[in-house]
């Protein structure tokens, strides 16, 4: 089988470089990938490959010469939300964070292997990071409001991106969509750093997707709030699946039952001899088999908590 | 269960009150927080030794022809009506805007670069302490560097360009150390943050580095300028005039002022300091220039305490 060559090589063979921007890329891609894309990641037949939001294969990140996630195949379909599980240090957050390459923030870290989001390569050397994170929202662990008003803190992805004019439509749609409004619509010129934790996630959240993404990366969103706003924002995490596909990494594996069409497990693979830990992904389907009748011993293991 | 007892585990109130109850007074604690004011104490005690002392020399002229201190010149006897500071104000301000012009923006520039641009490695980190080097040495050696790069090269000759021009590189070092340790203490979350919805690098410094890091900055820059303004040193080296300087007729904002001979107000005050042994009348000028520079310094310092607590409002 062909495998998908990593970008730099099918660059320098590819004579169109200088050419017909991505969209003759886009196709090409779609193709190639069609051909090659590893059997285990796709989970239903049905979905053809261009519309999926993103397909991985072979996904490694390093850290310098630390590998900390090897072999990674995931496709990601639209519209879904899919959660990334597994004990500490198995490598979620750096997976994650590849998705809108976050990573390149860290100097010494570094891809390997294809991350196709609609059939571009995200590691493309043509690509612009920023570009990317348009469109591939980012929510952290922690709330991290900007020292701004609330109002600023929504308009702030709009306005980076150019936009002068309606962000206060803008604004006010963000808020309500993060079920935030009718909390915050009297005092939209007050700092953001006054509110709840809950509220400045939720914030965040308004932020994310006032830029108009088209996904949504929410590293543990929920970690530092309070059994209701965690409820609340799980809530609004099914509303959103409407409109927006959404990764999430979590530790709470009862959220992860509740929120997510499908699950991925990755747990932490020991060499004995060099004692170095790799993530790996174990496991990646329904989230109802996965919880009910995983495959893998290792799967099993974890969600009975036998393991951790 | 007994009055008086928790849980039924014998623990009586009394007991709990013994165990709990604070056992008189922490010595240690308190000795140390003596210590800490005594300490505090004595710097205070010191500037106000010094403030009184100086308002003490100066009294006599601050309060009987203050006006015409300010606006009088260099003079060769201290009963001299015209007797006053203007040239020596004149030159601290000219050495301030220099401070201002060339050493804030370079300064700060080079402090984002540092630490925004540059790839953290051994380059910078040598870079780094070479600069913190550079703020330790004693200001004369700046005053060697001015004599021999702008007063030897100009056939000898001092000028107020390059008394500016010295001490703008003599704080420049200040400035960056300053400035960058303002912008390492802004929260990666909030660079994270703006960069996960979009933004560029120069959109993190320019909405989330720089605001965040503006009070920092100007308390550093400001400070460096109040030491620009104190230094003595390195102006005598390049050529201040501590004596005498024949008054002009043109404005002494005007540009060819730069070109001319100069001096300053911390040279004025030696000046007179030393003349003071000769004529002591120069004692209360010189009581009453100290004074002087006092104020100019301090009401900087209250700009930048100012500026930074509207700076921190402003970030919440
Ligand atoms: N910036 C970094 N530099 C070097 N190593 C890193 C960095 N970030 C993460 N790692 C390493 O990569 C591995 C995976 O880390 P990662 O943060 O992705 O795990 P995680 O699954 O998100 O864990 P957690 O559940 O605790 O958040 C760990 O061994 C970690 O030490
Ligand atoms: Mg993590």
């Amino acid at each position: 089988m062909v495998r998908l060559l990593p970008s730099k090589e099918r660059l320098s063979k590819g004579s169109r470089v200088s050419a017909e921007e991505l969209a003759a890329d886009v196709a090409v891609d779609a193709v190639a990938s069609e051909q090659t894309a590893p059997t285990d990641a796709i989970i239903d037949d049905d979905m053809p490959e261009s519309d999926l939001v993103f397909n991985v294969s072979d996904l490694s990140v390093y850290y310098g010469d630390f590998r900390a996630v090897r072999d990674v195949n995931m496709a990601i379909r639209p519209k879904e939300i899919t959660a990334l599980i597994g004990p500490s240090g198995c490598g979620k957050s750096t997976v994650l964070r590849s998705f809108n390459r976050m990573n390149d923030l860290i100097p010494t870290a570094r891809v390997e292997g294809t991350l196709l989001y609609r059939g571009v390569d995200l590691y493309d050397e043509r690509v612009d990071p920023v570009e990317v994170r348009r469109r591939i929202g980012m929510v952290f662990q922690k709330p991290n409001p900007f020292p701004k008003s609330i109002y600023d803190n929504v308009a702030y992805g709009p306005r980076v991106a150019g936009q002068k004019k309606g962000l206060d439509d803008v604004v006010e749609s963000s808020l309500k969509k993060a079920a935030l409004w009718d909390e915050v619509k009297d005092r939209l010129n007050e700092s953001a750093i006054g509110m709840s934790g809950g509220q400045q996630q939720r914030l965040s959240i308004a932020r994310a997707i006032a830029g108009d993404p088209e996904v949504l990366l929410m590293d543990e969103p929920c970690s530092a709030l309070d059994p209701i706003a965690t409820a609340r924002i799980e809530e609004l995490m099914a509303e959103l699946k409407d409109e927006y596909t959404i990764l999430i990494v979590t530790h709470n594996m009862q959220q992860a039952a509740r929120v997510s069409d499908r699950t991925a497990f990755y747990s932490v693979e020991v060499d004995e001899k060099s004692d170095r830990r790799t993530g790996i992904l174990v496991e990646y389907t329904n989230t109802e088999k996965l919880f009910s009748n995983p495959d893998d011993e290792r799967t099993e293991n974890y969600i009975t908590g036998r393991f951790g | 269960m007994a009055l008086g007892t928790i849980g039924g585990d014998g623990r009586t109130t009394a007991r709990v009150e013994q165990e709990i109850f604070s056992r008189g007074r922490d010595l240690k604690g308190s000795s140390f927080k003596t210590l800490m004011f005594s300490a505090l104490g004595v710097s205070i005690l010191v500037l106000v030794v010094l403030i009184v002392d100086v308002l003490v020399d100066g009294w006599p002229v601050l309060t009987t022809r203050l006006g015409g201190f300010i606006s009088g010149t260099l003079r060769s006897q201290s009963t001299d009506e015209l007797l006053g500071i203007s040239q020596g104000l004149a030159g601290s301000l000219w050495i301030a805007i220099f401070v201002i012009l060339l050493s804030f923006p370079i300064g700060i520039a080079s402090a984002i670069y540092l630490e925004e641009y540059a790839t953290q490695g051994r380059l910078t980190s040598a870079i780094d302490i070479a600069i913190r080097n550079l703020a330790g040495v004693p200001s004369v050696v700046y005053g060697l560097l001015g004599l021999f790069l702008f007063v030897t090269t100009n056939n000898g000759e001092s000028t107020l360009f390059a008394g500016g021009i010295t001490l703008a590189i003599l704080v420049l070092p200040i400035v960056v150390i300053t400035s960058a340790e303002a912008i390492r203490a802004v929260p990666s979350s909030l660079k994270q943050g703006a960069y996960g919805v979009g933004a560029t690098k120069w959109d993190v410094i320019r909405t989330q580095v720089l605001p965040f890091a503006a009070p920092g900055i100007f308390t550093g820059t400001l400070l460096s300028l109040s030491r620009a303004i104190g230094e003595a040193a390195p102006l005598i080296l390049v050529g201040a005039i501590t004596d005498r300087l024949a008054p002009r007729d043109r404005s002494i904002f005007s540009p060819e002022q730069l070109d001319d001979r100069f001096t300053a107000m911390p040279i004025v005050i030696v000046g007179w300091v030393q003349e003071a042994a000769r004529d002591v009348g120069f004692a209360a000028a010189a009581g009453a220039a100290i004074v002087v520079l006092l104020v100019v310094v301090i009401a900087m310092n209250s700009v930048a305490v100012m500026l930074r607590s509207y700076f921190e409002k402003k970030r919440g």
